[in-house]
């Protein structure tokens, strides 16, 4: 148990070196430079390029800039070249913004999936599974961007609701109730369509190992005995299906800090995915840097907690 | 008569040793028929398909049939299915249906004629993103699966390190340490191939052993490489790398392909470590088959089912992916429809002109759905388990 930490907590901090480095390479071979950003800019002499050249070190060879990089990284004093201002300061600000969305977002694809999953795998090939089974691939392949205005479209003309932005704006003078309600209708939308694709996934997951776990020799000796439908269904194989799904809870990690690019940009939601966005157009590349290194950490953590909590459940893996 | 010899010794007869009386390509046809979702899934694909190669026929060149960039800027935002006001028009001007079948869109370019130059975009990015990932994940899996418990050795570590970080150097700029290193690399190489050669050499420095230590095995070089990839946020990558570079198509595909490719890798070398330890593989090799023949001509033929699945559901994320890309207005150059930017662009007359949205947002639903269904269809028939059952 011991080594098995200690080996993969080491093989991980290679993982993100390496990670570290491919990213870095990436950017900073990409053709173009940040420092022309806006050439056609008046105010962009050659003395100011200069400056802001040797101010964040981009006159430095590659490797010096990766040390300098990560060295400023781990002490905190990273800045966003587009407003100076520390990134870990601004990631954190629109965190708080997105945490919101991924935890109802997260609360509902877990919610829901495992009744509609249960549910169709005990109605295997019958009315429910089938129309169950449509609608995952129909969530499964519609355009996050084109199903976010469908529901715009339903929700505005139907229920006559602001939905676009995280609140809305100039609505402080009235009650308080009013201006929570207000909040929850801005949350619902993006969540929803933040929430359908794991939804679908999930569902389909759920229904296929409560499948596998109903063909198994004690469920049918459970019904041979003839204990009520209910409690084979429930107390016998739901237990065991669940199994594989406690390990899921750490490759929920990564999801706190990706946020949903396309679905913020569309509600105006200031989170961590239109920041990214926004990074990337400016060419800002300490928070590009910062976002992928802590998503590649959250990644490496969820994995890590995975295999643990599949050691602590399973008492057959012995490692 | 060596034949009939072979038989006697065995003991079957003559129609035991005919081959089965169902081709494999058959037995997975009676399967995949009986599935209604996958078979209308294949359907919609061929109309895709077809689409896509009228419409370029239809749209291209200098003096196309139906020109989706002709800008009529009176008949702005009309619905599907009006009728052109012709006393307005140039001839040129006039669509070739007569009808503006999809409407037209806020410069009054006719939808139709764009959606069929978009189909072209949707279906070369789908197939050529997940040519590049399968090809990718056949070559990198089938090297993790086959020469898997191989050795890589600390001098052949050593001189790669050296060659890409010389090369590195040498392209950002700083020419004269990465010419040194290259030098160095080559001359390191040179060196130890030398050692390996020469005996004398070999008597006079004995040390040299330490260099060729095996560190680890090829199997842990490439599985640990598809962690590494694994841990990038996939579509933020994406976006940042087609942000960077110059807007293409090309790009797009090049860069979704090189950024999926580990799924793949990793079936194949699942299949290969088994398919490796069985007996046609053991008898091949006992014939004196070559390496290369044995994995292509009696491996990846038997490891290929999977692959095949996992291409088709790959071909609908990339698809997605694509549309997305150019939702937020990466891709395709502007004058140039895909069917991303025409929803992208619709998106400000969402409440006035509906059309804009849903035109292009239900054909990619179509045929993302078509090729998951398809996928999906693939994945039960292919499966040898449901096979027995029938």
């Amino acid at each position: 148990m011991f080594s098995f930490i200690a080996r993969s907590l080491i093989q991980k901090v290679i993982t993100l070196f390496f990670v570290a480095v491919i990213s870095f390479l990436i950017i900073h071979l990409a053709p173009g430079d940040p420092s022309q950003v806006d050439p056609l800019n008046p105010k962009f002499t050659p003395e100011m390029v200069e400056r802001f050249r040797s101010q964040f070190h981009l006159d430095e060879p590659l490797h010096v800039q990766f040390a300098l990089f990560y060295k400023d990284l781990f002490t905190g004093k990273t800045v966003s070249w587009k407003d100076n201002r520390p990134v870990l300061d601004k990631i954190w600000e629109r965190f708080l913004n997105s945490l919101p969305l991924f935890i109802v977002g997260t609360l509902l694809t877990w919610t829901l999936s495992f009744p509609v999953g249960v549910a169709s795998a005990i109605r295997r090939g019958g009315l429910y599974d089938r129309t169950a089974t449509f609608l995952s691939y129909l969530l499964i392949s519609i355009p996050g961007f084109f199903f976010a205005y469908v529901m715009i479209i339903f929700v505005v003309t139907r229920f006559h609701v602001p939905v676009i932005g995280m609140e809305t704006f100039g609505l402080n003078a009235s009650s308080w109730l009013h201006a929570a309600m207000d909040r929850v209708w801005h949350l619902l939308l993006p969540s929803i369509l933040g929430a359908t694709g794991g939804i679908a996934v999930l569902s389909r997951y759920v229904r296929s190992q409560m499948l596998e776990v109903e063909g198994q020799d004690y469920v049918r000796t459970a019904k041979a005995k003839g204990l009520p439908e209910d409690q084979v269904h429930y107390r016998h194989a739901l237990r065991n299906a669940l199994l594989p799904f406690v390990t899921m809870f750490g490759l929920v990690l990564p999801g706190l800090i990706g946020g949903s690019v396309i679905i913020e940009s569309i509600f105006s939601w200031p989170g961590m995915g239109r920041m990214a966005y926004e990074a990337i157009l400016a060419r800002d590349y300490p928070v590009i840097l910062t976002v992928n290194f802590l998503s590649a950490v959250l990644v490496l953590v969820g994995t890590f907690i995975s295999d643990l909590l599949y050691l602590v459940v399973d008492p057959r893996i012995r490692l | 008569m060596n034949d009939e010899r072979e038989k006697a010794i065995l003991g079957v007869s003559d129609r035991e040793v005919l081959p089965p009386a169902e081709g494999r390509l058959r037995s997975f046809w009676r399967l995949f028929r009986k599935n209604r979702m996958a078979m209308a899934g294949l359907a919609v694909f061929g109309l895709f398909l077809a689409t896509a190669l009228v419409g370029l026929v239809l749209t291209s060149g200098t003096d196309p049939l139906m020109d989706p960039a002709t800008v009529r800027l009176q008949e702005k935002l009309r619905p599907p299915l009006s009728k052109p006001n012709l006393a307005m028009l140039r001839p040129k001007e006039v669509p070739a249906l007569g009808v503006y079948l999809f409407g037209t869109d806020d410069l009054g370019r006719d939808v139709f004629a764009r959606m069929l130059q978009g189909a072209w975009v949707s279906l070369t990015v789908g197939f050529v993103a997940v040519g590049i990932s399968v090809i990718v994940g056949i070559f990198l899996g089938g090297i993790a699966g086959y020469y898997g418990p191989r050795p890589v050795r600390a001098d052949r570590v050593g001189a790669s390190v050296l060659l890409t970080l010389g090369a590195a150097l040498l392209f950002t700029g700083s020419g004269v340490t990465g010419g040194a290193i290259l030098v160095a690399g080559h001359l390191f190489l040179f060196w130890d191939l030398l050692w390996g050669r020469v005996p004398l050499l070999r008597e006079k420095m004995p040390w040299v052993r330490v260099l060729r230590v095996p560190l680890f095995s090829v199997d842990t070089l490439l599985m640990r490489l598809v962690d590494i990839m694994l841990c990038f946020p996939s579509f933020f990558l994406i976006l940042t790398v087609v942000a960077l570079l110059p807007a293409s198509i090309y790009n797009i595909m090049i860069v979704i392909g090189l950024t999926s490719w580990m799924g793949t890798a990793r079936f194949v070398r699942a299949e290969f470590l088994s398919l490796r330890e069985q007996d046609f593989v053991t008898a091949a090799r006992a014939l004196g088959v070559g390496d290369l023949r044995i994995i292509f001509r009696h491996m990846i033929p038997n490891a290929v089912a999977p692959v095949l699945v996992s291409a088709t559901i790959g071909i609908a994320t990339a698809i997605l992916t694509e549309a997305g890309l150019s939702f937020l207005g990466f891709g395709v150059p502007p004058p140039h429809a895909t069917w991303g930017n025409i929803l992208s662009d619709g998106k400000r007359f969402i409440f006035d002109a509906p059309w804009l949205t849903f035109v292009p947002g239900v054909a990619i639903l179509v045929v993302v759905l078509s090729f998951n269904l398809f996928g999906e269809g693939l994945r039960d028939t292919l499966n040898p388990r449901l096979k027995e059952r029938h």
